[in-house]
């Protein structure tokens, strides 16, 4: 499956929904908020969120700032 | 007592983590600090970085209120979505407007931030906008029913402390919420002369994590912000053009 992840194609295997994809990209218990196909999820559907081919994701979190 | 929304802190400290030279020095100019809440961007995540270090976990940040801001936006809609993925990671309901109109100077730009101020109060957020040090807007973003105000010292990261004491004066005299000086705050003096001037709190950054000692200085601005704010609470004696003498003229010996 082809998506777009924070600007970059990528090809995933094995990944059905956004909580895999957290986990496929070792992302897991950083923190991660998720945009998919520009609606914000709640971390409680990143497990049910199931992606699809051509799908945009945007994957954000807290840093440093004033 | 700082009360912002239903919130309640006892430190009028409020600390951005932003340019800091290291986590270890960070967590204990924040931890020395005495603030309760902390500042945070939102920005992508690198992942090709799988090793990146948790931020909010490096910091302990769950013992603080979270105040994410809208920094990187440009117009109001902008300010939303970052709000909104700031609030879908479940830890804050507060939000720093923060929409910037020109790079050059950094300074928020009134109309949007009016306009991103209305909608996130809409959507229930607990609304802090940083704005200039205009009266009216001040008061305008008031009636929106925001839950601060957040008038900027100086330009951000400038260091040039509070340009014109007597908006924020006017600001603070004419506010019925509290009101937080936020940007350009360069030295405890500064800092302290915005509680002196009746502010409600100070937020600062740059301040604390470019000092040549930032642990250091974060002790420094808790100091002066306790300072200003009792010296506020005492009020201060009128300035005269003549002296008047401490001691008694009566009782001389000669």
């Amino acid at each position: 499956m082809k998506l777009v992840v924070n600007g970059n194609t990528m090809e995933v295997a094995g990944v059905q929904t956004v909580g895999d994809l957290i986990k496929e990209l070792k992302l897991a218990g950083k923190g991660a908020i998720v945009e998919l196909n520009e609606e914000i999820l709640s971390k409680s559907e990143h497990a049910e969120a199931v992606l699809a081919n051509g799908d945009k994701v945007e994957i954000v979190h807290f840093v440093g700032g004033g | 007592m700082l009360k912002i929304g239903n919130h309640e802190f006892s430190s009028r400290l409020l600390l951005g983590t932003g340019k800091f030279p290291n986590f270890d020095v960070q967590k204990e100019a924040v931890n020395v600090s005495g603030t309760e809440i902390l500042t945070f961007a939102v920005r992508r995540m690198n992942i090709f970085e799988p090793d990146q270090p948790n931020f909010l976990e490096k910091l302990d940040a769950s013992k603080y209120t979270l105040l994410p801001n809208t920094a990187g936006a440009k117009t109001a809609e902008e300010a939303v979505r970052i709000a909104k993925l700031a609030k879908a990671s479940g830890l804050c309901d507060m939000i720093k407007v923060e929409v910037i109109g020109d790079f050059k100077t950094l300074l928020p730009d009134p109309v949007e931030t009016l306009r991103a101020s209305e909608i996130l109060l809409n959507e229930g957020f607990t609304v802090l906008p940083y704005a200039s040090d205009d009266v009216l807007l001040a008061k305008k973003l008031e009636d929106l029913g925001v839950h601060a105000i957040m008038p900027g010292a100086s330009p951000i990261g400038s260091g040039l402390g509070i340009i014109n004491p007597l908006n924020i004066s006017l600001i603070v005299e004419q506010a019925t919420i509290p009101v937080i000086v936020d940007a350009g705050i360069g030295s405890p003096a500064d800092a302290a002369f915005a509680m002196e001037l009746g502010a409600d709190g100070v937020l600062l950054n740059t301040a604390v994590s470019g000092a040549e000692d930032p642990v250091k200085m974060a002790k420094a601005m808790k100091l002066a912000i306790e300072a200003g704010r009792l010296g506020f609470e005492a009020g201060r004696i009128p300035k005269k053009r003549y002296a008047t003498a401490s001691s008694p003229l009566e009782g001389m010996s000669v």
